[in-house]
């Protein structure tokens, strides 16, 4: 069972409250993660990730276990803490007022 | 009893106003996804309660929301807005290439006839349509492959296409406008486009009278006469009176011609309201004085409304989808402002009222008049 925590606006948009448990086929990685994400909520597709390209979208960011993710390339294996369901991944609009 | 309904998009958020056709007290619903950007909400007018809305954000991007309740309750549909084949590349701000990107859809035109289809202006400048919805969305891309969009550059706001015009006479005809190449017509249900600019000179382009490359604000049309247009361009006001063939200036006796919106009287073809703005590099009303002006000559001869306006300390702007009529008797008229008003008058502009002071910047405004 992996946890995710979704930011405010995409909570509202997928009509969910709290953290999203989802369950994975094979290795755990930031894309078969969003894949199930988007696979249980189609509404998110395109808000995380581009449709085409699937690149994170710029001001999206992906932290767990206190680190920052948004970097490592999306078939990257997840760290044990997400895997294992102890630690959630933390799906975070970056800092930008307005 | 009738009544109106106004699909208000702001910076933060929706609203929906709503009066009974008295026109003189208003409900406020809202914020509808509170927090987000919404550039523009239209509703069929085959089926009122059917309203498409552009919704989006710098975080998460754009999304297409459909409500079949007249704005209580929305679904999200289809979000994927394609470019067709190899998008190509059009000029960036200093003239190099610049390839094709999808950033926003800025307005939303509901099909005449069927309110499952429905056409999306988005920026970079392309035009899409829904057969289905909203769920599905597929470009028109003769617009973009007619031959002069590669030369096409973004204005001040983006390079967007931002008004869409359907001829309720001819089912083949459309128009679009895109900041900043120009005015364009598709004689075959936009399978084709040509661009139609003849007429407009803009002094910001190397070549005045080029054929694209203008600076087109918004174009409006009179249903029962729509080989009539009226153009806002950055500066001028325009008319054509044979299809968009030619264009000629009615900016007459107005006191900037500067200026984003233009409507069309719903019962009067010739009576048609601007909103002047100072300048390109000072977007507010002249004087500080909010002024909407009304021409009851097709043009040329205009006067200013102000009854019920603030006439002092107003530096506020209007933007191009911000104002709207209704299709009552006398017919209402409405503009947004990004101060956060709504103003609305219920005498065909002779005096106004805020309906609400204090929204997030206003982005769009559509009125609809309810049986």
């Amino acid at each position: 069972m992996i946890r995710v925590v979704l930011p405010a606006h995409l909570r509202t948009l997928a009509r969910v409250d709290g953290e999203v448990r989802l369950d994975v086929d094979g290795e755990v990685t930031m894309c078969s993660v969003l894949d199930a994400l988007e696979a249980r909520y189609p509404m998110l597709r395109g808000t995380i990730r581009d449709h085409d390209s699937q690149r994170r979208r710029a001001f999206v960011r992906f932290f767990a276990c206190g680190e920052d993710l948004s970097h490592e390339p999306p078939d990257t294996p997840l760290p044990d803490p997400v895997t294992a369901g102890v630690e959630p991944l933390l799906v975070v609009g970056a800092m930008a007022g307005g | 009893m009738s009544g109106v309904r106004l699909l208000v998009g702001t910076r933060k958020g929706a609203f929906v106003l709503t009066s009974d056709g008295t026109r003189e007290r208003w409900e406020v619903a809202g914020p509808h996804f509170a927090g987000w950007e919404l550039y523009h909400l239209k509703g069929s007018p085959v089926d009122l309660n059917r309203i498409y809305a552009s919704q989006s954000n710098g975080w998460f991007g754009q999304l297409i929301q459909r409500s079949d309740d007249g704005g209580t309750t929305w679904e999200p549909v289809g979000n994927e807005f394609a470019y067709d084949g190899v998008p190509g590349t059009h000029q960036w701000y200093d003239g190099t290439p610049h390839p094709w990107e999808f950033a926003r859809v800025w307005h939303l035109e509901p099909s005449l006839t069927d309110p499952d289809t429905v056409y999306a202006g988005v920026e970079d400048a392309a035009l899409f349509r829904s057969v289905d919805g909203g769920r599905e969305w597929t470009e028109l891309s003769g617009l973009r492959g007619h031959g002069s969009g590669p030369s096409w550059q973004p204005g001040a706001g983006g390079m967007c296409l931002h008004t869409i015009l359907l001829d309720p006479k001819d089912e083949t005809r459309m128009y679009v406008a895109i900041s900043a190449a120009g005015a364009f017509r598709s004689d075959d249900t936009g399978a084709t486009w040509r661009p139609i600019n003849r007429g407009l000179r803009s002094g910001g382009i190397p070549d005045e009278d080029a054929e694209v490359g203008h600076c087109v604000h918004r174009i409006a049309m009179h249903p029962a006469r729509p080989e009539v247009l009226f153009m806002q361009k950055h500066w001028d006001v325009m008319r054509s009176d044979d299809a968009g063939e030619s264009w000629h200036e009615v900016s007459g006796d107005l006191p900037s011609d500067f200026g984003f919106p233009i409507e069309v009287h719903p019962h009067e073809p010739d009576t048609i309201y601007v909103v002047p703005i100072k300048s390109d590099s000072e977007h507010f009303p002249p004087d500080g004085r909010l002024r909407v002006y009304r021409s009851r000559t097709g043009g040329n001869e205009w006067e200013a409304l102000t009854d019920g306006l603030p006439q002092r300390d107003c530096y506020v702007n209007v933007l191009r989808d911000a104002s709207s009529v209704d299709s009552l008797d006398p017919c209402g008229v409405y503009v947004g402002t990004t101060g956060g008003q709504i103003y609305a008058s219920a005498d065909a502009g002779d005096t106004w009222t805020a309906v609400v002071r204090d929204l997030p910047p206003v982005l769009s405004v559509e009125a609809q008049t309810l049986p």
